[in-house]
């Protein structure tokens, strides 16, 4: 066993998670793999939400992916920065919409 | 920024030997992945034949005006292997009654090699259908008496092709050296005044593109697409087709993987994109690739292994095209670098 949660070295496993459930494993490549070509959007495309999704999910393994995937299909890193703010700024966003909330329970308690 | 080959740094991977090693050893000798004859002996395609020869590549030398950090063939203006006019000699004879179809023309920078206009006036001459010099671009800004290669190139029906990393310039500069994308940029606005790569027209002007760092190539289509409109908003340039080339770990970008620790990362990404179906085109099997010293490779690549030939003919002055066909084609792990993805070759994708 590893001594820490995420190892890199794992990434390459992933597609080992069919072997233990072939049905299920298998039904997600697929669909992942469907879901990732060119369509109404492009890979470029699909490649930079995947990269602001992997930030905002903070799964380190995506976030490897998605840096490399961008810069396979040739996006630049300020194009890749762009996303990750895009990302950011709905976390942030999300968090503050909230503030309304708190507006209102702050006026509905006060007199 | 590489500012000299390895050769002249005196680094151990200038030796072909230690990047055998290197490339047989490790991950896959411990059986962590599988080496590439195992691989396509799955799909009877070992050992590797040879099929019609279509294209003839001669190196006219090593010695270049760049030091590009992936380089190969470890070029740079240090270099000094330069084919001499009586190895061009042999080459013509073999050229005038070759049954390949394209002459590719390849360095280093082959524009640098003394008798290189010469040995373009005689081959042309031989009238092969597709006759590709490989420019850098940047050697025809370089200096004065290159300005006219554009001229040159046209009078002689010359098929040029030109790496181009990317349509930005801090991605181009970062892999090639400083001002290298602005110099481009420019030789390619010449190329397309003397109807280079124009739309329609018969002086084909192609480029290559191959990924600046650990990574390989997306897909050959799209990256042409976004090559295409980039250039032609930014700078109004016109170009035919973009071929999309993986860097093989040899040589500077072997270095480059090693020293930045992204060396098993790399093979291992080349093996999972491994495409059997890629492996029936893969250029060595169309392919003879003649060095500046007229020794005889399975391609450019094997070429900068020392790997000759594995035939009874080695050399252009014992050139026998059927007894060259019918001979094995010597294999490494580099090889996958052909077979990842949609395959790669100096003509593109093959899958």
């Amino acid at each position: 066993m590893a001594d820490s949660y995420y190892d890199p070295k794992d990434l390459r496993k992933f597609g080992k998670i069919t072997e233990w459930s072939e049905n299920l494993g298998t039904k997600f490549f697929d669909y992942y793999g469907e879901v990732f070509k060119e369509g109404a959007l492009t890979a470029r495309e699909k490649s930079l939400i995947a990269l602001a999704v992997a930030h905002t999910e903070k799964c380190p393994y995506c976030i490897d992916a998605y840096t490399k995937d961008g810069l396979q299909k040739g996006i630049t890193k300020e194009e890749m920065m762009e996303a990750v703010h895009v990302g950011a700024a709905i976390k942030s966003g999300a968090a503050l919409v909230h503030g309304v909330q708190m507006m209102n329970k702050h006026d509905k308690l006060s007199m | 920024m590489a500012t000299k080959s390895l050769q002249a740094k005196g680094e151990d991977l200038a030796i072909a030997n230690k990047q055998l090693e290197i490339l047989n050893g490790g991950i896959f000798a411990d059986g962590e992945l599988p080496y590439f004859k195992d691989n396509i002996a799955k799909i009877g395609h070992f050992p590797l034949r040879p099929k019609k020869l279509e294209i003839l590549q001669i190196n006219v030398g090593y010695m270049c005006n760049q030091v590009c950090e992936h380089c190969h063939v470890d070029a740079g203006p240090d270099r000094k292997e330069i084919m001499t006019r009586e190895t061009m000699q042999q080459c013509l004879e073999v050229i005038k009654n070759t049954g390949a179809h394209t002459l590719d023309l390849t360095g280093g920078a082959p524009e640098m090699n003394p008798d290189f206009r010469w040995f373009v006036e005689e081959a042309a001459k031989a009238g092969i259908k597709d006759f590709i010099v490989r420019s850098n671009l940047t050697i025809i800004r370089a200096n004065k008496k290159y300005y006219d290669l554009p001229d040159f190139f046209k009078k002689h029906n010359v098929h040029v092709i030109s790496s181009m990393p990317h349509y930005t310039r801090g991605k181009t500069d970062k892999q090639r050296g400083d001002g290298v994308f602005d110099k481009s940029i420019k030789a390619l606005q010449e190329l397309n005044e003397r109807g280079y790569g124009m739309p329609g027209s018969d002086l084909r002007l192609d480029l290559v593109y191959n990924p600046s760092g650990a990574y390989l190539p997306g897909d050959q289509m799209a990256l042409q697409a976004d090559f295409k409109k980039a250039l032609k908003e930014d700078f109004n340039i016109d170009f035919h087709n973009l071929f999309a080339i993986t860097n093989l770990p040899i040589a500077r970008f072997l270095d480059y993987l090693i020293a930045s620790e992204n060396y098993e990362d790399y093979m291992y990404a080349l093996v999972e994109a491994y495409n059997p179906s890629a492996v029936a085109n893969v250029m060595c099997t169309n392919t003879i690739s003649i060095s500046w010293d007229g020794w005889l490779y399975d391609c450019d690549f094997n070429q900068m292994l020392d790997l000759k030939v594995a035939s009874k003919v080695k050399h252009i002055k014992d050139y026998n095209e059927d007894i060259l066909n019918d001979r094995n084609i010597i294999i490494s792990q580099h090889c996958y670098g052909c077979t990842a993805g949609s395959g790669s070759s100096c003509q593109g994708t093959v899958a």
